[in-house]
């Protein structure tokens, strides 16, 4: 054991504060250990990647060229074809699909171990997500990015407070992604099978969250409703509308915030739905 | 048909007995996938009305053009899907063992992986494209010719044989490469999508790679253009719609070529 456990150093005279960030830390550590072990998987996943940008980026430029000198959505061509490569790189990087550990963990009974350990589970499911999150931002994000800057003019940011804004909102887009999927996969406590919440999820969230065309295509105030109304822009949209720069930076921050509020909304409702869900969990085994 | 056909059609009813059987034992869970597959398809369409809603026109081709377009790909890709789809879980089975379990049974190893698990779940898929197709028929000011009638009838099912060995290609992928991931979805679902739009969108050597050398250009944009009698702005002759059955039998034919040698370089990964 070299410290990469995810037990509390509780002997350290570190205190409450440090221990906790020294266990999500190694938690995160080890996620990011994990996905860098799945290297074949990777080199394949950012294939895709940059076929189906290659795909989006010709379409969304079609519409640009056929709209005879308007900018549909507000988007100008070059913005567009940096929407849909970044939208392909953190496609990975928020893991909109394919999630399904916990609900494996449900269906098979192991979920009792981690309730045994000393970290929450959302905590415990939360930290190796982050991890896993920075590895697919170098090895998912980067290679469709660069592929897409080869072959078609992209948009570079002018403004100074644009980058760490858009890191910011990857994080929330991340954690509010995490949150989301915690609980469509805790569905499993009850169902016992989260297939079906699964594959509405997987159908909706492309759509909604701006992946297959941007919201701004759509009138506006169904686009607004999306926004406020649901976490779903959140975890695309968002992080790619303050890359390019489509709004002025207080509307960018706006938005950022927007994002916060569902991501931190998202994780207390995933504590408040485990909690009922052990309680029903004793009840079904004792 | 003599004693040992009906013994081995015996054995597959029976695979698919199981499958029947499974689905009449978790009926809610069956009932909301059917609902979401239907809704799965729904927003494909959306998507691509949505899309030709910001615009005029997408590549010169108006909105009931396009619909007409992505109704037929939508078909044949609904058609493949139901029918040879579930091969992508080959990656699985290859990774889990469970090939070995297919193998060593008396029967061919295509038929019973697909009849492993049948996704009657996406019937109600079918029901949607082939409504949208009617609508699109409709909408578009065809001239109908029994040459025409005849197309629209061989172009879904040749869609539906291109996408399936597509599907089969894909699949065939994880014989040699087992952690080869999503990489079959690029041309698969990369595929459907390529077809839902005009292909004067792309341009380049990706539109050469996508619509002629593999042959995604023929299952609905030439069809669509010899249905609407529309000549095409990137210069195939007119008769070029009516070669997507042609097309269809070549890619079988890959794909059946290129099974059989992966079938006979699987070496089971001892797990």
């Amino acid at each position: 054991m070299d410290g990469l456990d995810a037990r509390v150093r509780w002997i350290s005279a570190g205190g409450w504060v440090r221990n906790s960030v020294t266990t999500f830390g190694a938690l995160s550590w080890s996620g990011f250990r994990r996905y860098s072990t799945y290297r074949q998987a990777t080199i394949a996943g950012a294939f895709t990647n940059t076929v189906f940008g290659f795909l989006r980026c010709y379409v969304l430029l079609a519409v640009v060229a056929g709209a005879g000198g308007s900018a549909p959505g507000g988007y100008r061509p070059d913005q567009l074809a940096t929407f849909v490569w970044v939208g392909q790189g953190l496609l990975t990087v928020v893991a909109l699909w394919g999630w399904t550990e916990l609900s494996d963990r449900i269906r098979s009974g192991d979920i009792t171990a981690d309730l045994l350990r000393p970290v929450h589970p959302v905590i415990g499911f939360l930290a190796p997500d982050l991890g896993r999150a920075g590895h697919a931002m170098l090895f998912r994000f980067l290679p469709p990015l660069a592929v897409g800057a080869l072959f078609f003019d992209l948009y570079v940011p002018g403004r100074p407070c644009t980058i760490p804004l858009f890191a910011l909102s990857i994080l929330f887009a991340t954690v509010g992604s995490l949150a989301i999927r915690y609980l469509v996969n805790a569905t499993a406590y009850w169902l016992h099978d989260a297939r079906g919440p699964m594959t509405l999820w997987t159908l909706s969230s492309g759509v909604l969250a701006g992946l297959s065309f941007p919201l701004r295509f759509l009138p506006d105030w169904l686009a607004i409703t999306l926004w406020i109304a649901t976490p779903f822009p959140g975890l695309l949209q968002t992080p790619l509308d303050v890359l390019i720069e489509r709004d002025p930076p207080p509307r960018q921050l706006a938005l950022v915030a927007l994002q916060a509020v569902w991501a931190t909304s998202l994780l207390v409702l995933a504590v408040l739905v485990q909690r009922r869900a052990e309680r029903r969990l004793v009840a079904h085994c004792g | 048909m003599n004693a040992k056909t009906k013994e081995l059609l015996g054995a597959y009813l029976a695979l698919l007995r199981g499958q029947v059987h499974s689905l009449t034992s978790y009926r809610a869970s069956f009932a909301v996938e059917l609902f979401s597959n239907l809704g799965g398809t729904t927003l494909d369409v959306l998507t691509v009305l949505v899309v030709f809603r910001a615009t005029r026109s997408v590549a010169g081709f108006s909105l009931i053009e396009g619909l007409l377009m992505v109704s037929l790909s939508s078909l044949g890709f609904a058609m493949a899907d139901f029918a040879v789809g579930n091969i992508d879980r080959l990656k699985n089975y290859v990774r889990t063992g469970t090939m070995d379990a297919v193998l060593v049974r008396p029967l061919a190893a295509l038929p019973q992986l697909l009849l492993m698990d049948l996704p009657l779940r996406k019937a109600l898929r079918l029901v949607v494209s082939g409504a949208v197709l009617v609508v699109a028929l409709r909408s578009n000011d065809i001239v109908w010719t029994p040459s025409r009638v005849v197309l629209l009838v061989l172009a879904p099912v040749a869609g539906a044989v291109f996408f399936s060995s597509i599907f089969v290609l894909s699949a065939s992928l994880t014989f040699w490469w087992i952690d080869s991931g999503e990489l079959g979805s690029s041309f698969t679902y990369g595929g459907r999508d390529f077809t839902a739009y005009p292909v004067p969108v792309y341009a380049g050597w990706f539109r050469a790679v996508f619509a002629y050398a593999m042959g995604f250009g023929f299952v609905a944009y030439q069809p669509a253009l010899a249905l609407l009698g529309r000549a095409d702005p990137l210069g195939l002759p007119s008769w070029a719609g009516f070669l997507s059955p042609l097309v269809a039998v070549v890619a079988a034919f890959f794909a059946a070529v290129v099974w059989r040698a992966g079938i006979r370089h699987y070496r089971s990964t001892g797990s």
